[in-house]
């Protein structure tokens, strides 16, 4: 909270429409305050400037909502305390991030149902918090990839678990993180253990006698609830008992359930055996807090669709083995499957045959669908290269992808300082490819500069790992002779002999990866751009002398849905023509929005095998980006939190700007050694080398 | 400066194992292993942390009624550290003879456990040893050392490291007998905990349970999953009086991330299965 007034004085109905107008000034609608300001004005001084704050933050995403959250605010103040209000305004914008306008609207307009949740609120537990732990913990339990998402009501499409944003039917919050967990794992339990059917259960036929279907499905899931607690049970005591400690006692109406289904083979078919008696009564199944819904149409569309998928890619596999369709005339024969010990294997003329690994999983999930092979998939598709799956392919042409449908690369989170908190998949990243340019560009340079780069060479060419030998150590694989000399003189003198008497040889190897980061904003248009560039092929003359791993991206981008990166030179390409084109291509862009350009190379840098990471940014000012809200004070605070998130990863980082006013905020981002301001462009070709020769010996 | 004890200088005392090593074979390994001692052929196990290979090369030194030494490589391991040196006593050099050396010379089973931590230039002096020459060359002394028809070069590399760095040569690959090794299937493994860590069979099934689940996490979140090794830990607090959950959390849990996040779940899973 930024409340810094020295008087505690209530605003009056005109300061604070003065306020609010200059906050949402931004608005196309030109509302007048007044209204606003007067309902504002009975408010203690304290709340009135917590009011203006969020109302400023939200109006930096949405005029609107910050018109919303003023005109509520009064009503909000008096159900809610500091957090809560803060916690709502966040709410809104949280659903603002992810849904859009109207979402948040209406989120915030339910003021009543945001108390009434908020007064579980302490109690509550939120999917956000607990997604990463409970999405490894069903990837520990599963077999099968099984992803987690945020719902409506639980339920599970068998290829992803839905669950509700918050969970509040417990008193207390570590219950009801429990009971996401409990619901979690009974959702895994029904893709796991056949509640969708199997190649013997039809689930749509068996469902389709009974013409309420909605009671239907609801009995079928307490049914399963049950069923699959005992089946978790066999495998996993733990969790079968922390399940039934949450449940309680089960309902009166489910008791003959327990007793029948209560075994640890029952089966789904036990289930919908016992349905046919439950739906022959008219008792209404009971609501069971800890077990997830059935949502039969998606998990019957997602289950058939992924069969067909994989059925496809084990025939294609099996197709080109050898022996199965790749020789002539053995082309009817189908390989025997082997399902020992819950272990697949396939072999054909008793020689087993060993499917590519995405084969063998797709195998498995099979298995785990039907409980068989499906026959179809046994059979030869004739000649063909083996294709894993279509969608992979599809991925390859991604260049095409790009261009039509611009959909991002990769999404990434982005802090706001004044929530504290990220706005998820905020920044859409794109890879860009740079048409080369000049060929003769970095030939140009390198002949301007040859004395320069002789020198930068031969400076260089000191740094690289080279053996040395070390004299008089007290250990080492050779003795040294001088040493031993020198200690028999001593010993004949009657001095003492020093006891360091071998060499060691000391090995430097040098195992740093570099990344360059080079801005290719609107501003380094003209003498800035050129320095980059020159100061990238002294850098490359130096590395490559040097050896040490190093890739040079570009970064720009106009707004949060455009940023692009564009790869100069891949960790894995080499200091070739298309390389040398590609520097010459750097141009002035448009804008900077540094964070995003961060996370995006530190996770490049971070799959680097190397001991020392280094990212190295080389810039001409602050962050900033098209709109008011990234410039200033947002944009340095999310490239710090961006390269504090690097620095989490091991990856060291460095700036090298030619913005003089650069000192002001650069210790605040990279720490007050990290960075170097230069005052001239002209001397970033000089300096660069240079600068990377102390941060990497 | 002549070695003043004897022409050999120094050489280590090598002890054989006297008492059979717990081995539970897997496979046809036993078999591939003895064939590959009568023809004198060297032998690569593969295989993650913890799967029982230092056991197995045990186990097998015991039923060959072979000396066993072992190496365990790193990075700062020289050649000389595996061939010998030169030390000095008064006024005269003595030579004592490296692991490598001296097994060779006792026609003794030389394991090199996890080779591929050794500089690549150190495990090049093995290259003579591993083909049809079997010689060692002791340059420092100007002698080759044949190695007598006993002498068995085993080494072993965990294939799981990501790392380009920590990839095996061709060069030094192709001369072995390539042995896969892997956390044994769910029963057998059980049987193993259950003997070593001294639990009974539901304790031991329900640690290979918990062994599964954190294998599944592997890549995600977890570099390898627990190993064997880790389970008769675990089973041996258990078997020592530890609450069964306390000692998985310490063993296991704890043993395989240091990530609070990862632990978090670790410990789900620990609560999951007892």
């Amino acid at each position: 909270m930024t409340s810094s007034t020295p008087s505690s004085r209530k605003l009056f109905s005109n300061e604070l429409e003065q306020r609010l107008d200059e906050l949402l000034f931004a608005s196309t609608s030109h509302r007048s305050a007044k209204g606003i300001a007067d309902g504002l004005e009975r408010l203690r001084r304290e709340q009135q400037e917590r009011v203006l704050h969020w109302v400023g933050v939200a109006a930096q995403s949405y005029a609107e909502i910050g018109y919303l959250v003023a005109t509520l605010a009064p009503r909000a103040l008096e159900r809610l305390d500091a957090a809560g209000f803060e916690a709502w305004v966040l709410a809104g914008l949280d659903a603002y991030d992810r849904l859009g306008g109207q979402h948040a609207m209406a989120l915030l307009r339910d003021l009543e149902g945001f108390c009434a949740a908020r007064e579980h609120a302490p109690a509550a537990a939120r999917f956000a918090d607990i997604e990463v732990r409970l999405a490894r913990f069903i990837q520990g339990l599963s077999g099968r990839a099984l992803a987690l998402s945020a719902g409506t009501f639980p339920h599970t499409d068998t290829e992803t678990v839905f669950l509700p944003a918050q969970l509040a039917s417990l008193p207390t919050q570590d219950g009801n993180r429990r009971l996401y967990k409990a619901t979690a794992a009974l959702l895994w339990a029904q893709t796991r253990y056949g509640t969708f059917g199997s190649s013997a259960v039809d689930i749509q036929s068996a469902l389709a006698r009974w013409p309420d279907r909605e009671r239907a499905l609801r009995w079928f899931a307490a049914l399963e609830a049950v069923r699959l607690e005992v089946v978790l049970g066999a495998e996993l005591p733990g969790l079968a008992a922390e399940i039934a400690a949450l449940r309680g006692p089960w309902p009166q109406e489910l008791r003959p359930a327990v007793e029948r289904l209560g075994r640890a083979d029952a089966a789904v078919s036990h289930s919908l055996t016992f349905l046919a008696e439950c739906m022959a009564g008219d008792a209404e199944p009971p609501l069971l807090p800890h077990a997830g819904a059935i949502d039969i149409e998606a998990a019957l569309r997602v289950r058939a669709a992924r069969i067909a998928r994989e059925a496809e890619v084990v025939r294609r596999a099996l197709s080109t083995l050898k022996g199965f369709g790749g020789r002539q005339g053995a082309g009817e024969q189908a390989p025997a499957v082997n399902l020992e010990g819950g272990k697949l294997e396939f072999s054909l003329d008793g020689e087993a045959l060993a499917l590519p690994p995405e084969a063998q999983a797709a195998a498995q999930s099979l298995l785990q669908d039907l409980g068989e092979l499906p026959p179809e998939c046994l059979v030869p598709a004739g000649p063909g290269a083996w294709l894993p799956t279509e969608r992979e392919v599809g991925e390859g042409g991604g260049e095409d992808a790009l261009t039509s449908h611009r959909e991002p690369h990769r999404r990434y989170d982005e802090w706001d300082y004044r929530r504290r908190a990220y706005r998820r998949g905020w920044c859409h990243l794109f890879e860009v490819a740079l048409a080369p340019g000049d060929a003769d560009y970095v030939a140009e340079v390198s002949l301007r500069n040859t004395a320069l780069i002789r020198q930068i060479r031969r400076r260089f060419e000191m740094l690289r790992g080279e053996d040395r030998l070390l004299g008089r150590q007290p250990e080492g694989e050779e003795v040294d002779v001088d040493a031993l000399v020198e200690a028999a003189g001593d010993r004949a003198s009657g001095a003492e002999p020093s006891a360091r008497l071998f060499c060691r040889r000391i090995r430097n190897e040098r195992s740093l990866a570099a990344m360059f980061m080079v801005d290719m904003s609107g501003s380094t248009k003209g003498w800035v751009n050129d320095a980059e560039r020159e100061s990238l092929v002294m850098l490359c003359e130096a590395l490559e002398t040097l050896g040490d791993a190093y890739a040079i991206y570009g970064f720009s981008g106009w707004t949060r849905t455009r940023c692009d990166i564009y790869p100069v030179k891949r960790f894995d390409e080499r200091y070739d023509a298309a390389v040398r084109g590609r520097i010459a291509a750097i141009e002035a862009k448009d804008y900077t929005r540094m964070g995003v350009a961060i996370r995006h190379l530190t996770q490049l840098l971070e799959a680097q095998p190397a001991r020392h990471k280094l990212l190295v940014t080389l810039s001409d000012g602050r962050p900033d980006d098209f709109g008011d809200e990234y410039r200033g004070h947002y944009g340095i605070e999310d490239t710090r939190r961006a390269l504090q998130e690097a620095h989490e990863c091991g990856v060291r980082s460095y700036c090298i700007t030619i913005d003089r006013h650069g000192a002001d905020y650069l210790p605040r981002l990279y720490g007050p050694a990290r960075y170097t301001v230069l005052d001239d462009a002209r001397k970033l070709p000089l300096k660069v080398a240079e600068i990377y020769r102390r941060l990497a010996t | 400066m002549s070695a003043d004890a004897g022409p050999r200088g120094i050489a280590p005392q090598l002890a054989r194992i006297v008492a059979e090593p717990y081995y539970q074979p897997i496979g046809d390994e036993v078999a591939l292993f003895e064939s590959a001692h009568r023809r004198r052929l060297p032998v690569l196990l593969k295989g993650p942390t913890g799967c029982g290979k230092t056991r197995f090369v045990e186990y097998m030194a015991w039923r060959l009624q072979r000396p066993l030494v072992t190496v365990a490589c790193h990075d700062d391991l020289t050649t000389a550290d595996l061939v010998g040196r030169y030390l000095i006593v008064g006024n005269e050099t003595v030579w004592v003879d490296g692991p490598l050396t001296a097994a060779v010379r006792a026609g003794a089973i030389c394991y090199l456990d996890e080779i591929v931590e050794a500089r690549k230039d150190t495990t090049v002096v093995i290259h003579p040893l591993a083909d049809a020459r079997r010689i060692l060359a002791v340059d420092k002394r100007g002698e080759l050392v044949a190695a007598p028809a006993d002498f068995m070069l085993v080494v072993s590399y965990n294939p799981g490291y990501q790392s380009v760095l920590k990839e095996i040569k061709p060069s030094t690959r192709q001369r072995f007998v390539a042995l896969d090794f892997d956390y044994p299937e769910a029963a057998i493994e059980a049987g193993i905990v259950a003997a070593e860590g001294g639990v009974d069979a539901q304790t031991a099934r329900r640690l290979v349970k918990l062994a599964e689940l954190t294998r599944n996490l592997k890549g995600a979140g977890l570099d390898e999953g627990a190993s064997t090794r880790l389970l008769v830990h675990a089973a041996q607090l258990i078997a020592d009086g530890v609450q069964p959950a306390t000692a998985c959390t310490a063993a296991v849990a704890r043993a395989l991330t240091d990530d609070p996040e990862m632990t978090g779940t670790l410990d789900d899973l620990v609560h999951a299965v007892f």
